[in-house]
């Protein structure tokens, strides 16, 4: 086996959280699939992709659960279990702090663009992943 | 006309790569040439059975002079990142195709799904490079 930079670890760990993030998953779940601690991990994600795993996991559930928005007609309690988070109401809060809108108007506002539909997935999945944004609340989810 | 007869990938170490490539990915090699004349170049070229006219480079990272230590060790770590390219493949049966490399060893980020344009799947070689593989769905029938 040829040597790895370091990086390649960290990526495994994100690939986890891309793969899946529908399951109730947590940085020491992704510390583990790096092989790392999970405060090193931590430290060395922020150090490689520019923010924390907790950001990167919680992004990418807030994307995959703006896609089932766009995409299906999914009630929003489907949509928020099917990204791997509980509880509606902190699923709600996280969505608007994100998006500026609920997932309701978030909905009505973006409908299926058809002429998107030949876009790669990868490309939305990548693309589409947003700013993570940080108020209180999140402070209990231990953000780092 | 132009056409497209290689593209080229930077690989964290060719053995690797072309362990991947051939006996993971089914690809066949098309040039493994040695130039001891250029300090032991290796121009390595794999491509799908069936595809005679292109072919993916598996380009080690050099060093100095054509690259400098600090530019390699950059690429080197956009590469194990995940941030170096994409390939993106196609086949006639994804799921098929996907218990196929899975059961050779090929880790899928994702699985088959349904799209718009097909059905998707997507993995990762040994350096971190990106790959997809997609039954695309036949536009006139859109």
């Amino acid at each position: 086996m040829a040597f790895a930079p370091p990086a390649r670890h960290l990526l495994r760990a994100r690939d986890l959280a891309d793969s899946r993030y529908f399951e109730p998953l947590g940085v020491d779940e992704l510390a583990r699939a790096a092989g790392l601690s999970r405060a090193h991990f931590s430290r060395e994600f922020r150090r490689a992709f520019g923010e924390s795993p907790h950001a990167y996991l919680i992004t990418r559930r807030m994307e995959r659960a703006a896609a089932l928005l766009r995409n299906t007609d999914r009630p929003v309690a489907d949509v928020c279990l099917s990204v791997g988070l509980h509880s509606i109401g902190s699923f709600t809060t996280s969505f608007t702090r994100t998006y500026g809108m609920s997932p309701t108007a978030y909905r009505v506002r973006f409908p299926p663009a058809a002429q998107h539909a030949l876009v790669p997935a990868c490309v939305f999945s990548v693309f589409g992943r947003p700013q993570h944004r940080t108020f209180r609340e999140d402070s209990g989810a231990s953000p780092t | 006309m132009i056409k497209i007869a290689n593209a080229q990938l930077w690989v964290n170490d060719q053995e690797e790569a072309l362990e991947f490539y051939t006996q993971k990915l089914g690809m066949e090699v098309r040039v493994d040439a040695t130039l001891p004349e250029m300090g032991d170049f290796r121009w390595l070229t794999v491509g799908p059975a069936g595809q005679p006219d292109v072919a993916i480079v598996l380009m080690a990272i050099p060093g100095p002079p054509v690259m400098d230590a600090d530019t390699a060790e950059e690429v080197r770590n956009l590469m194990a990142k995940g941030f170096a390219g994409t390939v993106f493949l196609t086949t006639e049966d994804c799921q098929a195709s996907y218990e196929e490399l899975r059961a050779r060893g090929v880790e899928f980020v994702e699985p088959p799904e349904e799209r718009p344009y097909g059905i998707d799947s997507g993995f990762r070689d040994p350096s971190g490079n990106h790959l997809r593989l997609t039954q695309v769905r036949d536009l006139a029938a859109l």
